[in-house]
Formats: structure tokens, sequence, C-alpha cells
């Protein structure tokens, strides 16, 4: 990983006496691909806005590269934006989009020419100079948003939910593309979604915000296997989050079971959360099992089914490649690796969070 | 700082609209007749105005002009554009091409080209050729206000209807009514204001002898101010003023704005 | 589609409007240009429209032309900025203070213009106050620069709500793009916040210059009988003179200047810039 290139310290921000962010700090290095994950409403956009200038915080330092940027106009910024809805200038070609900031810095025009042509190659639409936005279609008119933005090679490009109009099937395009696009521009990528299926294809590193918190930060997988708590369990994919208790060092008492786990330093009696995937359940007979239930639901899912068991008084969910019908007794079995202990929330706040869920 | 000047700015303009209406005001409960003195405050201008005969019946042409204008040009402008769905592109465009022309032509050519038809067919002048020409006038501005409603129907749920058994016309109750509704109030709103406010097509289509608001206030003006058009402007002013706060007010509005 | 059964059924609908269309607004224009292009004894001439060569009527045209412009440029300049403060506010706002600088629209027209003489008149409200305050009295009333106050103040709101409108309906993300990419505040207004906004524009110029250019009623009141507009002029034919045929033909010049305002705008507005 890279050195620091952008440190948020201590921003807060509110709107109307609501607070959208409590003293916010975060790092983001060089070269990386972070994205900013959360549901609306959990202050990602106003933190990649204070970023990108457009907001100024009410209290804390933007420092970039070095220098603090707090309250430096968007204008004056090394780093460009891709907006919510593209942004781009529908009385201008596609052409004076792209050449939008490189005119402002006064470029000769056979630079900008050459820039144009390059923006559009890179993002697979050679030829569309002379067209109008209107005439593009939503994919498009994305592709021209970032090109207008990296022809002016900021160091950082910012992403609000870029992908957020477009339909499945191009999203999932998009998202290919951007990560390609990141490796050949060789710059940071900040992005912001709500989307976790995104931010888990496309990021180094997952910042997962809630309530003007960030929760959670770290690399895709170990948000995924390792949530630390119980809102980003169940923000990131699908999860059985069941209260238990720690009964000593590697061993849990689930839903009246005791079932073996690796973690350690809970204490001895501890109330915790215990999140399984679901892909994480086994079901096998009930004799085999640690504790057995009944299939209550069945739903093909083309790569796997998903099924409702029940057990020990708990709807667990469960995906298998294995079909077991409806009625069917079960036992669920889990690998102690797979069983993640969390802590329970204790402070206000994290209260809080656990309400949302 | 800038907040400052953008202040000051909104008040000049405010001052420069308002200042000369409440100058009037003042001036309707000025008991000299001069407009340089103040002689003590009066009510006489209004107990004149209201004595007035020929105040009250223009006022009541108006009114009634007014009322009816709009009552016609929004039923025939809902229906046409209604109709519009149904008629082919070539032909609509004919028809909305020909009803910008009183809309962007000047008023004064909408006036005598009315004058002038209502001369050649000798339908005499007063109140019936100046209704003919409101409701002339009006219709655009009904349908300005009522297509782009008719253009944005669901015509699925029309047909869904049809599809759970309702009749033609109670499936068009039930689903489109409602939906060009909002359209239908405006543009009777915009009608009646328009028809209220005319003054130049009404001047040259009512003939002599009869009078509305405006071109009354024209001949008295020619003739001298006198107070009692204060005390009229006064009322004006508050009328309208209360009216549009009943139409700001009134929840309707907040579809309105989306 | 089948709100109709075919086409029959919705022509029919739209007969009545098709027909009252054609008697109230086709054949009185077409009256008008009859008029206009015919003599007394009905022969085709166009001495009618020529005659709008001779000094007294060019002069008037030109003065209504040169009161017009200049009116609808001082809107202009006024409205614009009071558009961008307005559109700039907050919703909630906004809106109440919209109404409070559109509503004089609502006051009849004849009483707007009413106002100002009283306000202007030698001995009227303004030289009171002037006088009381020992500063030298202002005489305006029956002068152009009274006229064009009135056109002005009569005028405003309808080039403050098109404006209004077409600069509240930039998107904020639209301007952030344009500072994100490294202009200034001043290079935003010209390249983006201006040319977005000229549909707005064009229609308040449209709603303002044409009325300016037709009016007589503002000439009457507040430029006395001296100043003769080319809607005075007109007006006259119909109403003193009788003159039918020369007032036509004086309307048929006014329409082809009306008709020109409207093509240089929608050019205008075709290219995407004003100036």
């Amino acid at each position: 990983m890279g050195k620091n290139l952008i440190t948020l310290e201590h921003i807060s921000k509110s709107y109307d006496g609501q607070l959208i962010l409590d003293d916010l700090n975060l790092e983001i290095h060089e070269n990386s691909f972070v994205t900013l994950l959360g549901p609306s409403g959990c202050g990602k956009t106003t933190t990649l806005r204070i970023i990108g200038g457009f907001e100024k915080p009410d209290q804390g330092r933007v420092i970039f590269d070095g220098k603090d940027i707090t309250s430096l106009a968007p204008n004056k910024r090394q780093l460009n934006t891709v907006f919510q809805k593209y942004a781009l200038f529908t009385h201008m070609s596609i052409a004076d989009n792209i050449a939008f900031g490189l005119k402002i810095k006064n470029k000769s025009d056979s630079y900008i020419k050459d820039k144009i042509k390059y923006a559009l190659k890179l993002v697979n639409l050679e030829g569309f100079e002379n067209r109008m936005p209107d005439s593009l279609s939503g994919g498009q008119q994305q592709r021209i948003a970032i090109a207008r933005a990296i022809v002016n090679e900021p160091k950082v490009l910012l992403l609000d939910e870029p992908l957020g109009a477009l339909d499945l099937k191009m999203r999932q395009d998009m998202q290919y593309e951007l990560k390609r696009l990141k490796e050949e521009l060789g710059i940071t990528f900040i992005y912001v979604t709500h989307d976790q299926e995104e931010a888990l294809t496309m990021s180094d590193h997952i910042v997962v915000m809630n309530q003007g918190y960030i929760q959670q930060e770290g690399s895709p997988e170990m948000i995924y296997n390792e949530p630390e708590n119980a809102f980003v369990a169940d923000f990131i994919g699908d999860s059985n989050i069941i209260r238990s208790t720690m009964v000593r060092d590697e061993l849990v008492e689930i839903l009246g079971t005791r079932f073996a786990c690796v973690d350690k330093g809970f204490g001895e009696n501890k109330p915790v959360d215990v999140v399984i995937r679901p892909e994480d359940v086994e079901l096998v007979s009930p004799e085999e099992g640690t504790i057995s239930g009944v299939v209550t639901g069945l739903t093909f899912k083309g790569v796997h089914y998903e099924m409702d068991v029940e057990a020990g008084g708990f709807e667990w969910l469960v995906h298998s490649t294995k079909l077991s019908e409806v009625g069917t007794k079960v036992g669920i079995k889990v690998d102690p690796f797979n069983i993640q202990i969390m802590n329970v929330p204790v402070s206000e706040d994290e209260e809080a969070i656990s309400e949302t869920i | 700082m800038k907040k400052v000047f953008e202040r000051i700015y909104l008040a000049i303009i405010l001052i420069f609209m308002y200042a000369p209406i409440v100058t009037l005001i003042i001036l309707s409960f000025n008991s000299s007749k001069s407009r340089a003195k103040w002689g003590g405050f009066t009510l006489k201008w209004y107990t004149r105005l209201f004595s007035d005969q020929a105040v009250a019946s223009a006022l009541v042409n108006t009114l009634l002009i007014a009322v009816l204008a709009t009552i016609f040009s929004t039923i025939i402008g809902t229906i046409t554009c209604i109709a519009m769905i149904g008629l082919n592109s070539k032909l609509r465009s004919v028809i909305m091409g020909i009803t910008n022309i009183p809309m962007i032509n000047a008023d004064i050519v909408t006036g005598i080209s009315l004058m002038l038809l209502f001369r050649f067919l000798h339908l005499g002048s007063g109140f019936t050729t100046i209704l003919l020409a409101h409701i002339t006038f009006n219709i655009p501005f009904v349908m300005l206000s009522v297509m782009p409603r008719v253009k944005s129907l669901n015509f699925y749920v029309y047909e869904a209807a049809l599809d759970l058994g309702a009749t033609p016309l109670y499936a068009f109750r039930k689903t489109m009514l409602p939906d060009i509704m909002p359209g239908v109030v405006s543009g009777a709103l915009m009608a009646f204001t328009m028809s209220l406010d005319d003054f130049i097509i009404t001047y040259f289509t009512k003939g002599s002898g009869f009078e509305t608001l405006s071109t009354l206030i024209y001949n008295e003006v020619k003739r001298g101010i006198q107070p009692e058009i204060y005390a009229l402007s006064a009322i004006i002013f508050v009328v309208v003023l209360s009216l549009l706060m009943i139409i700001y007010r009134s929840p309707n509005n907040k579809v309105k704005e989306k | 589609m089948k709100l109709f059964k075919n086409r029959q059924s919705a022509f029919l609908m739209a007969s009545p409007y098709i027909a009252w269309a054609v008697i109230f607004i086709v054949v009185p224009l077409a009256m008008v240009i009859y008029y206009g292009v015919t003599d007394n004894s009905g022969a085709l001439t166009f001495e009618n429209i020529a005659r709008i060569s001779e000094s007294g009527y060019l002069k008037a045209l030109y003065r209504s032309i040169l009161l017009a412009f200049i009116s609808t440029l001082i809107c202009f300049l006024l409205a614009y900025p009071l558009g961008m403060i307005l559109s700039s506010m907050k919703l909630t706002r906004n809106t109440y203070l919209v109404t409070l600088f559109i509503l004089p629209m609502w006051m009849n027209f004849l009483l707007r213009t009413l106002t100002w003489m009283t306000l202007l008149e030698g001995k009227g409200v303004i030289n009171t106050i002037l006088e009381f305050l020992h500063l030298p009295t202002i005489n305006i009333i029956n002068t152009s620069g009274a006229i064009v106050l009135g056109m002005v103040y009569n005028f405003l709101p309808f080039m403050i709500l098109p404006i209004y409108n077409s600069l509240s309906r930039i998107d904020d993300n639209i301007i952030n793009a344009a500072r994100d990419l490294g202009a200034d505040s001043l290079q935003t207004f010209l390249r983006i916040t201006l040319p977005l906004s000229v549909p707005g524009i064009i229609s308040g110029i449209t709603m303002v210059f044409i009325p300016a250019l037709t009016t007589f009623a503002i000439s009457t009141m507040l430029g006395g009988s001296k100043i003769l507009l080319i809607g005075n002029i007109i007006e006259q034919q119909f109403t003193q003179v009788y003159d039918w045929h020369l007032g036509s033909g004086l309307s048929i010049v006014l329409m082809i200047f009306i008709l020109l305002n409207m093509i240089i705008e929608s050019v205008s507005d075709k290219e995407g810039g004003i100036f």
C-alpha cells in the first residue's frame, strides 16, 4: 500500500441541527481503490463532498498530500468528481464536455484534441466527439462523465454512486471497466455506494459507514469474513446473527446448544453476537448435526438453493448446492472456523447501530 | 458580505415594486384631493366609490365576463386537449400552431382583428363580443396548462380499468380525469386572471357605452384621476393579495409544484 | 391507446374548437391582412403598408422599437441577478419570496401604470417629497423616460418569472462539476449558468419586448399626447380616424417585426447562446 494521500481529521458536519458526520477520522492511501459503503443517510456522500470541496466541515481538517485543504475551493483541488446522474453539460457537445477542464487551464488546442481522443478511447466511446449528451444512453453518459474527469489527470477520482442509475447488466460491465481504468491510470479512486456487491468486487479497501460513524474498515475479505459488529455483518451479505453466550474460550452456546469455535478472550459466560454466513451452514442428517431442525422454506437461486431451517427456535438461512425438500428433518453443523464471534454492543452509540438493523 | 448585498438588492427591487402601490393606498385615505398634500384621514372616497353606479356596473360586467369566459374556455380547451390524443400528429401540430397565434401575437392586433370580424358579422358590440373575444384568448392558456397533463397520461391504467369491466366513460372519469384535473384547475385560474386583467382586447371589442373595470379606468385616467380610483386600486390590490394567499395556502398547490 | 374508437370520433370531439379557432383566430387575422392590402374600393394595393415610410409613422415605429429595446434591456439587467439570488435560496423560503416578486403581475395593468402617473406628475408625490427635502424636482412625466419607467414597472415580473424558472432548474451538481473541473465562479457563470438559462432569457425577452413594442396605453398615460408609439398610431386609425385599411397595413408591419423577433430568438436559442 502506498503512502498516505488524504487524511480526514475529526470531521463533524450537521445540517439543520441534524448530525451527519460525527468526529470522523479516515486515511486514504495513494493508488488505492477505497469504497465508502453504507445505507442512504449514513454520511458517505457528505464525506465525499467534503473531500471534493463542495461542503465545508463544521469541525476538523482535510489534509491532502500534507497540506491542509479544508477551506480550499473545489476548482483549486487536485481531484475530480464523477457525479451522481452524471451532471454533464447538456448544452455542450461530448468533445466540449471533455475539454472543459483543459480549456479552463488554457491548454493548447492540439493537446486538448489528443486528450479527448485518448479519453474517449479509454472509455470505449471513440468517435463520439460531436454527439450531444442527450443522445447518449445512461451508460454512455456515465463513461463521458468519467472521461471528462480523468483528462485533467487528477491525483484522486471521486465517484458518487456512479452506477446507481444503470441497469444490472450495465452495472456489472461498468464494475470491471472501472477496475481496469483504475489500473491503467494508476490513481486513487474514492467510490461511494450503497451496493455491497459493487464494494466487494472493486475495492482494495472498504469503509463501512452508518449514522455518521465508521463501523469498520478493511479489505473486502476482512469485511466479509470478519465483521466487527452486527450492522456490518447484516449489511454485507446475508447472515445468521444470533445472540449467544460465550461459555469459555473456543466454546459458544448458540440457542441452547454448545458449538466449538476458534475465538478467544471474550471471558466466561459473556453475552455475544454470533455471525454465521448462510453458505457456512452445513445441512446433514439429524444424527450428525450439532442441532436439529426442519426445512420450512426453499427457493432455487440458480447457483444454489436458499433454504429456511427452523432449529432451536431460530430461522436459519442456509445456502447450499444440495437440495433438501420442505419438511425434511435435518441437522445443522458449522465448522468452528466459520463461527464469527462479536461483542454485544454496550455503548449508547453502538446501541443505536444495532437498533437500525 | 455577499449575503448582505443580495439582501439589499432584493429589498431595492421590492421597494421599486411595492412603494408605488403603497402610495396609492395611502392616497386613497387622503381627504385632500391634491396628491401633494395630506389633508387628513378619510373614507369618503370609498363611500363615493361604492355609491358610484358606473363603477358598480363595470365591476359586474368584468366579473361576469371573466367567470363565463373561464367556464367556456376551460370546457372547450380541456375537451380539445383530450381529443388531441386521437388525432394524427400533422393535424395536431396545425391546431397547436393556430392556438399559439393569440399568445404570440400582439394584443393590439388580436383586438383589432376581432373588432373587424364583429363589425363584419354585424354582431354589434358590448357584452357578447367581449365574451367571445375573451373565450378566444383564454382557450390557449387553458390548453397550454392541460396539454402537458394529457401527454403524460398513463393509458395502461385506463386499459386496466376497461379490463376490469369499467365502461369507457367510467374508466375515463376514474383514471384519467384525476390526473388531468390539476392542469384544468391551473388553466382555469390563469384564464380567469387573464380575463380580469385584459384591457387592450376588451378596448377594441367593447364598442361604446359598455365598460369593464379596465376600460372605465382608462377613460377616467384620460379625464384626470379622481381619488375614487385610488380607493378602487387599494381594494383590487387587497383582493388579489388575499386570493393569492388562499391559493398558495391550499394543499392542492403542493402537488402542482412538483 | 384505445381511448377513441377511431380518428373520426376524436376529430368530432375536437371539431368545436377547430371551428372556433378558424372563425375567431384565422378569419380575423385574414381580415387584417385583407384590409391591409386593399384600399377603400377593394382594389389590391401595398400603399397601406408602404405608408410606414412616412416620416411620422417611421418615427413612431423607430421610437417604439427603441423604447421597447431599452425597457427589455433594463428588465433583463434587473431580473437576472434577482433570479440568481432567488434560485440560490433554500426552497422552503423562496416560493414565498418569488410570489412576492411576481404578485404585481396580478394587479390590473392600468392601475399599475396609473400609479406612476401619480408619482411622476409635476405636482406629484415624488416632486412633493423632493421639494420637502429641498432637492431639485424632476420633470420626466410626458417624456420617453417616463414611458420606459412605466414599461419596466409593468413588465418586470414577466422577465423575472421565466429567468427564475430556468435558473432554478439547473442541477446543483452541474455547477459543482464545473467548479470541480477547475472553473472559478466567473468562468462557471459564463460557460455554464448563463448558457443554460438562455431559454428562460428568451421567453422573458419575448414576454417583455412584444407588449412593450405594441403598447398604446402606457404611452398615452405617461407620455401625454405628444409622444406617439406605433401602437398609438394604429389605435387612432381604428378609434378616431376610422381608416381601417391604414390601421391594418401598419398592423401587418407590426406583425412582421414580431415575426422577425421570434425568428432571431429561435435562431439564437438553437445556437445555445445569445451573445
